[in-house]
This record gives C-alpha cells, sequence and structure tokens, in this order.
C-alpha cells in the first residue's frame, strides 16, 4: 500500500508488530462472518418464565439447552476457598436470555446468575441476546426503570465479552410475536452481525401487509426482487451489492459518472445492472425508476433502496465555506428526501413495493459528532430524524424505514485518516478493530428481509461497540 | 422500404462507448481488443446482460493487427457476457460502426437474431507497425529455405532503409493521399471556406460540450482508464482561436483545413444493444428508435471525377427513393464529421442531387466527430446510440438520418425513427 506513514512501515513488520503486542496492542480477534452460526449450544434461559425467545429460535428450527446458573446450589470452591460459579464443560455458541416479564430490580438477578457462568463460557465470536420488553411496553416506575437497567447489563456485558463476541439487547414491543422477532434473532445469532455490539434493537409487530410470501427463502431472502443502492461503486456500497446479490436481489448499482468504470465492474460482478446517476440531479427519482422498468418491465417495483452515496469535505467550523457544507448536505440528505419521495409515489412505475424497504446511512459522526465534520455530522444524524420521521409517517403502509451508523470501518475514506488516529479509532470499541464494508452490508441487508417488518424508524449502529456517542 | 418479416423490427435499446481521446495519450496503453471489452462490459452493466447470452455481437476495427482476426470474439470472451454469445468482425474504414448496426438490424428482421450487440474500435495508438514489403518477403523466404546458405541468401541485397518499421498512415493506396490531402482536394473543387469550416467546428464544440454538461452522456458513456469526458472536445474554443490555426492540409494561399477544423487521430470503442422489438419488450428493455432502413454507396474517385468522401451523395438519393421520405422530413440528421468541409460538401451535394437544403440547426444538434474525436469503426455507433435517445427525447415517429464517410470512396447512410 503507498503512502503509509513510516510508523505504520514499522508495525506492518514482525519486529513492530512483536513490541506493539507487548506494549498491549493485542492481535484484535478474528470474527465469525457470513450467513454462520455459532458451532456450539445455544444456551436459552428465562427470567420469569417468559416464552418469546423460545418460540422465535422454534420459528428458526433452533433449540435452546437450559443454561447453567450461578445460583448457591451450584457454586463449588476453588483450592483457595473461593467460591466459583458453576461451569461450562463445552463452550456455548450463543447465550439466549429471555428477559420478557422482568419487572422489578429482584428479577435483575435471575439475569446476573445466568450471565455469569457464560461470561467465560462463550466459544469465539459467541452471542449474548437478552430479549426483553420495551420500556414503552410496560408499566410503573419500578417496571420502566428495570427495562433501562437491562441496557446497562447488556452494554457492560458487551465490553466484558472476549474473543469476537458480542452481546445485545432485543426489547418487544406489545404485541410481538415470534414471527416479528424472528428474522432479527438469526441476524444477531449468526456470523452476519459480526460487527453489530452493545446496541439495544426494537422490535414491534409488523405493520398490516408487511409479511414475507410463500416463496420466502430465509436463505435467500431477496430472491426475485429488485434493490437499488446508490453509492456502489467501491466501498461500503460494493460490499452492500454483493451482499444484496448473496441474498437473492438482483441490484440496480448506482454511482455518479464519473464512477462509471468501478460500478459497472461491481454491476457485472453481481449480475446486476449500473446506473450512472448524480444523485443530486432534480429528476434523480425518477431516473432511478426509469431504469427499474427500462430493465426490468414496466410491472416491476423496486423492493429496497439503500441510501449509502456520501461524500465528506471536513474542514473545522472556523474554516467551513458555504460550498462544502452545502455539497455534503446535498448528496448525504437533501437527495435521499427527494428521491424518497418519487419512489414512494404508487403512481409512478418503477417506484417502491409495497410491502418495500428504504434504508439510509447515518454515522457515529451523526450521533456524537465529529471534530472538523460539522456538516457530514450535520447530514447524517439529519439521516437519523429522517428514518425516524418517515416510519411515523408510514405508519399505515407497509414500507420500513431504517439506517444504520457505522463507526470505523476498513474503506478507502478510512484509510485516508493518519495510521496513529486510525489505529485509535479501530481499538476503540470492544472488539478492537475496524469493522468491514461487509458488517455493514449485512446489518442493511437484514434490514432489508422481507421477515424484518418488525424493525422500523431504527438507527442501528454497526461499530463493535464505538466508544463515541455510545 | 424494406419490409420487415413477420412485422419483426429491429430497435435501438441503448448504447455505451468509452470516453474518446487523441491518439497516443491516455489509453495509449491500451489494445484495441482492451478497449473494445470496456465498451462492452460498460454496456452490459447498463443493461444487467452479466452471464447472459446475446445472440450476436457485431464489431470491427480499421487500424488491426493480424492477431486480431477474431477481434470481436475475444473482446465478448474477455467479457462478463455469457461465453455462449456468438461474434463477427466487419469491416468497411468508418462505415464500420453504421454497417454493423445495418447487419445486425438485418438479422433481427429476418428472423435470425432477437438480440444483438453492434459498434465498433479503433487505436490509432495501437496501430500495427509492419516491416517493408522487401524485408516481409526476405522473412518469408528465409522461412521456405531449407539450409543455412539459402536462409542467408534471402536477406542479400537487402539495404538500411528496407530495415526500418513502416508506421502506419491514412492514405487511400490507389492514389497515395492521405485523407486530409484527399479532402483538401475536394474543399477547393467545392469552394468550402474556412469560415463556414470554423463555424462548424465551434458549433461542434458547443452542442458537445452543453451535452456532456446537462448529462445527456450519463447512459451513453461509460469511464475508462481515469477518463471521464471525450479528451478532444474544447469547450472554451472560439471563432477566433480557431481562426488562428495554420493550414495542415492542402497548399499555398487557398488552404483552409486545419487541426481544428479537421478530426484527429482517436482512441475509442462504441456499441449499441439491438433488439427485436417485441423481444425488447418481453425483456422489460426500453425502445428507443427503430433502424428504418440504410444504404450504401461508392465514388469513382481514383480517376479524380468524383470525391473521397462524398459518397453519401450518391447514396441518400438512393435511400429517400425508396423510403419516399424528403431531407425535410428528417427532426435530427447525424452527418459525419470527418472534417468539417466534408460535411459542408455532402450538404451542398445533396442540393445539387435535388433534395434540399438542410435546416443547419438540426444538423449534429449534440456535437460530432470534430469535438468527439474519430475513432475510424467506433462513429457509427456513437451516433446511433445518441441520435436513437435524442429519437427517444422527441417522440414516437420522429425520424433521424445518419450519414458516414469511409475511406475507399464509399458512404453510408441510415435512418431511424423514434419510438
Amino acid at each position: 500500500m503507498a503512502g503509509r506513514s513510516f510508523l505504520e512501515r514499522i508495525y506492518a513488520t514482525s519486529v513492530g508488530h512483536g513490541l506493539a503486542r507487548r506494549a498491549g496492542l493485542a492481535d484484535p480477534p478474528v470474527l465469525l462472518r457470513g450467513r454462520v452460526r455459532p458451532a456450539g449450544p445455544i444456551g436459552l434461559g428465562t427470567v420469569t418464565g417468559g416464552v418469546l425467545a423460545e418460540r422465535t429460535l422454534d420459528v428458526l428450527g433452533l433449540v435452546g439447552t437450559g443454561p447453567l446458573r450461578d445460583e448457591p446450589d451450584q457454586q463449588t470452591r476453588d483450592a483457595d476457598g473461593r467460591v466459583r460459579p458453576p461451569a461450562y464443560h463445552a463452550r456455548l455458541g450463543a447465550l439466549v436470555i429471555d428477559a420478557t416479564g422482568v419487572r422489578t430490580i429482584a428479577d435483575l438477578e435471575p439475569v446476573r446468575a445466568t450471565l455469569r457462568p457464560a461470561m467465560r463460557g462463550m466459544e469465539k465470536s459467541g452471542r449474548v441476546i437478552v430479549v426483553a420488553d420495551d420500556a414503552s411496553a410496560v408499566e410503573g416506575l419500578e417496571a420502566r426503570a428495570v427495562a433501562q437497567a437491562l441496557d446497562g447489563i447488556v452494554r457492560t456485558v458487551g465490553k466484558e465479552l472476549r474473543g469476537g463476541s458480542t452481546a445485545n439487547l432485543v426489547t418487544c414491543g406489545a404485541g410481538v410475536g415470534p414471527e416479528d422477532l424472528a428474522s432479527t434473532l438469526s441476524f444477531l445469532l449468526d456470523g452476519r452481525s459480526a460487527f453489530v455490539d452493545g446496541q439495544v434493537i426494537r422490535v414491534r409487530p409488523r405493520k398490516a401487509g408487511d409479511s414475507p410470501d410463500d416463496a420466502y427463502d430465509p436463505a435467500r431472502p431477496l430472491s426475485g426482487r429488485v434493490v437499488a443502492v446508490t453509492g456502489a461503486a467501491r466501498g461500503i456500497g460494493a460490499a452492500i451489492a454483493h451482499t444484496m446479490s448473496r441474498d437473492g436481489a438482483t441490484v440496480i448499482c448506482v454511482d455518479v459518472p464519473q464512477a462509471g468504470e468501478s460500478l459497472a465492474r461491481v454491476a457485472n460482478t453481481v449480475g446486476g445492472s449500473a446506473l450512472q446517476l448524480d444523485i443530486t440531479v432534480p429528476d434523480a427519482g425518477r431516473r432511478i425508476a426509469a431504469h427499474v422498468v427500462g430493465r426490468h418491465g414496466i410491472d416491476t417495483r423496486l423492493w429496497a433502496i439503500v441510501h449509502n452515496a456520501g461524500i465528506t469535505r471536513d474542514r473545522l467550523l472556523a474554516n467551513l465555506d458555504e460550498s462544502r457544507w452545502s455539497q455534503v448536505l446535498r448528496v448525504n440528505l437533501a437527495a435521499q428526501i427527494a428521491i424518497n419521495a418519487v419512489l414512494l409515489d404508487p403512481a409512478i412505475p418503477g417506484g417502491l413495493a409495497e410491502p418495500g424497504r428504504i434504508v439510509g446511512i447515518a454515522s457515529t459522526s451523526g450521533v456524537a459528532g465529529n471534530r472538523g465534520q460539522a456538516n457530514y455530522a450535520a447530514s447524517k444524524a439529519g439521516v437519523m430524524g429522517l428514518v425516524r420521521a418517515m416510519s411515523e409517517q408510514l405508519r399505515d403502509r407497509p414500507v420500513t424505514a431504517n439506517a444504520v451508523a457505522p463507526g470505523f470501518i476498513e474503506t478507502d475514506m478510512t484509510a485516508a485518516i493518519p495510521f496513529v488516529q486510525r489505529e485509535v479509532f479501530r481499538r476503540s470499541n470492544s472488539l478492537s478493530q475496524g469493522g468491514r464494508p461487509v458488517d455493514v452490508a449485512e446489518t442493511i441487508a437484514w434490514l432489508c428481509d422481507p421477515a424484518s417488518g418488525g424493525i422500523d424508524g431504527q438507527v442501528v449502529r454497526v461499530c463493535g461497540q464505538n466508544l463515541v456517542g455510545a | 422500404m424494406v419490409s420487415d418479416r413477420d412485422g419483426r423490427q429491429a430497435v435501438i435499446v441503448g448504447g455505451n462507448r468509452t470516453p474518446f481521446v487523441k491518439a497516443g495519450t491516455t489509453f495509449a496503453e491500451a489494445s484495441t481488443q482492451d478497449l473494445l471489452t470496456a465498451a462492452l462490459d460498460g454496456l452490459v452493466a447498463r443493461f444487467g446482460l452479466a452471464g447472459r447470452t446475446v445472440d450476436e455481437v457485431a464489431a470491427g476495427a480499421v487500424l488491426k493487427h493480424s492477431r486480431d482476426f477474431n477481434l470481436t470474439r475475444e473482446a465478448v470472451l474477455g467479457s462478463a457476457l455469457s461465453p455462449h454469445t456468438p461474434a463477427v468482425d466487419l469491416q468497411q474504414a468508418c462505415g464500420t460502426g453504421l454497417e454493423t448496426v445495418v447487419y445486425v438490424a438485418n438479422k433481427i428482421r429476418l428472423g435470425q437474431a432477437d438480440t444483438a450487440i453492434a459498434g465498433g474500435v479503433d487505436s490509432a495508438s495501437d496501430a500495427p507497425i509492419v516491416v517493408t514489403e522487401r524485408l516481409r518477403r526476405a522473412l518469408l523466404a528465409a522461412r521456405r529455405a531449407r539450409t543455412p546458405v539459402q536462409r542467408a541468401m534471402a536477406f542479400v541485397g537487402l539495404g538500411p532503409a528496407d530495415l526500418a518499421p513502416v508506421p502506419p498512415a491514412v492514405a487511400e493506396a490507389r492514389t497515395g493521399l492521405s485523407m486530409g490531402e484527399s479532402q483538401a482536394l475536394t474543399t477547393t473543387r467545392w469552394a468550402i471556406t474556412r469560415e463556414a469550416q470554423d463555424e462548424l467546428a465551434l458549433a461542434s464544440h458547443r452542442n458537445l460540450a452543453a451535452a456532456w454538461d446537462r448529462g445527456f452522456f450519463d447512459d451513453l458513456v461509460t469511464p475508462y482508464l481515469g477518463v471521464t469526458r471525450d479528451g478532444t472536445l474544447r469547450p472554451d474554443t472560439s471563432a477566433e482561436r480557431l481562426a488562428a490555426l495554420a493550414p495542415v492540409f492542402g497548399r499555398g494561399p487557398g488552404a483552409t483545413m486545419t487541426a481544428g477544423n479537421s478530426t484527429p487521430l482517436t482512441d475509442g470503442a462504441a456499441l449499441v444493444l439491438v433488439a427485436e422489438r417485441s423481444r425488447a419488450a418481453e425483456l422489460g428493455w426500453p425502445a428507443l428508435a427503430r433502424v428504418v432502413d440504410a444504404q450504401v454507396a461508392a465514388s469513382d474517385y481514383v480517376t479524380g471525377r468524383e470525391d473521397l468522401l462524398l459518397a453519401p451523395v450518391r447514396a441518400l438519393p438512393v435511400l429517400l427513393e425508396r423510403t419516399g421520405l424528403t431531407l425535410g422530413d428528417f427532426d435530427l440528421v447525424e452527418v459525419h464529421e470527418a472534417f468539417a468541409a466534408t460535411v459542408l460538401a455532402t450538404l451542398e451535394g445533396w442540393r445539387r442531387e435535388g433534395l434540399g437544403d438542410l435546416d443547419r440547426a438540426r444538423l449534429n444538434v449534440n456535437g460530432s466527430s470534430l469535438a468527439a474525436g474519430h475513432p475510424f469503426a467506433a462513429t457509427g455507433a456513437r451516433i446511433v446510440a445518441s441520435l436513437a435517445k435524442m429519437l427517444a427525447e422527441r417522440g414516437t415517429g420522429s425520424l433521424g438520418l445518419v450519414s458516414i464517410c469511409a475511406a475507399g470512396g464509399q458512404g453510408v447512410v441510415a435512418i431511424l425513427e423514434g419510438m
């Protein structure tokens, strides 16, 4: 790689690497990725006898085993006389805790008791998933407080787990059933969620008309569907195209005309088509819709639009002129508002199908702000506001609007960050490494799954539980 | 007019080309095959054809290595198309690109193909360099030799001059005149003024620049090797700048042809996707324009009685007679700008043939070869793709005419109708 700094070149040598390791920069764990489940058994614990998680696993064709609990009659003493929790003989692939029904502070103790043995009993890239009632679905001060307490527990578990294991909390609104939860639980169990850690994912009952059809195949959930991805010529966008193609979709790869050469390569690799389009032109939405019908026929509608295209024009505010300001807001925010308006018009051939999916890309910079990125942070926070507002606006239509917020992802864009700063960003999360474009892509593909209608108006961070803005 | 078998119609679905650049510049290291493959992959991507079979790909190049005897098929094999896609090389000098469109359109209309790709490529940078004729004969004789002595004898008599490589020249075999020198004769004979030529060149640059600026080429060109626009385009040129250029063809005070009103040697490739109309509809493809009819003709230029590049003057009356159309019926007319003077002489020739005056507002409205450049065999597909898109924008029934002159005193004209 050209342009590496002196320090980075030393770090890349075996001597430099060894020194770094002794200084505490251990090699990060290798993450399990793809449509792969953990190898070990799935421990399934319940706190108050809830059955939602069990039934959801059943939908996925999975069976949980009873987990160990750190209760007095299970504890042992070691040679020094210290009390030890029960220990797993075979490492757990995943631990799913059904915490629905948890209402009191006392209800939290079984959660601790189930988690404790697992903390040193998970296989590499193991999964801890806590399923709970959403705070909005419970009543009473203590119950609301306890709902939030679970959040703190799971985030801490994420930080304490090693070996690429992750912990996430799924909160369920009133009336959520196994079918609403299945695609999410499946995603969190899989290698697909490798870089999603320490997050809270809210599931709601799917809206009327937002269910997978009979042809739905969970292994290729996007089969027979046409999706459009902007900014698809490289990096995260190209990964989204690849991942959605793997999941069965025909991908319309959109990028600026100047990126046409690599765009064509991506489109041809994924067996999709290329649309050279500057998304900020006034008729961008209509041109996307026209491409849909001009390649797939007049009756075809778009299953999903992924607004991945984005630019940075970083400057400290003291140096930020109106051109850099407006360029970023136009590309990263205004364009997708205009395109969505067109695609959501049922009268326009080639517009968004119902059910259908809209996904935007936010950023941890949007969550937390970032020095030198006032314009970018504005646009990315704007995307978060946008998907929340859209999900309200689309209350009565079976279309979901969500966003993902990538943390540090290894791309050409982040490769331009100076080495030391980059290495700090990389390691300032629970997985001690940067994510890959595919990690963002997998998360988007899950949001676009026909069975993911229960996820709406949310921003899911793909950041390895980055400290920034968490 | 040629009747379509069973009502079959050949429609232009879309096109793709590389940007065109001056020879010896950015594409200098790319082979002819590289360029054609790039244009093909861009077209495949635009229409989502990866892994799919097209019934036939027809393309050609004017400057061609002997190793490229199967140029188009090799490009197909190097592309994302299914290897089951057959290909053919065709060649008619600068008429190549348009002739490939006519060829596949005819096959489609006859029912021999439903989908096809047509076009061409040229790289003046990748031109074959050959040895002198005396050296070539000596080498062949040496290969036939049975003994070392015979082999050595084969080279006896060769002088130092015979060992120098022979660079390519765009010269007519029978007159020895280059294209520019031939056109200079025509320019003088038809009294084409410098001002008229420069005016046409300026319009070409302005029209092409405007088309690029409004995104007209967003779905017609795929960047290649980092080049995103035509390299020969001079958006900021002016009448004054063009007037300041020294003549490069012709002699004496009457010489009017400059580098500004002549096309440079250019590298590039262009293709169009053609399909049977109902098949295009089944595939969900757009139909931009229908290929109505075409005519080729040749001029008697060797004797000097006629002009090398004015064969379209002979071709068009035949085509109009057969189709029952007049020059005034065409909403858009594309006359390939080999040289500005060629276009002006062609229009004058049509007038003298009684076809009437062409409304210049309909001529090359998005620029042509003077601004875009002219990779010989690629020009036809460049024009057809752009014209088809313009006709589709104008609407059903709009009529377009393409006229291309070619080396050897040949010319091809074709009619497209907007769908």
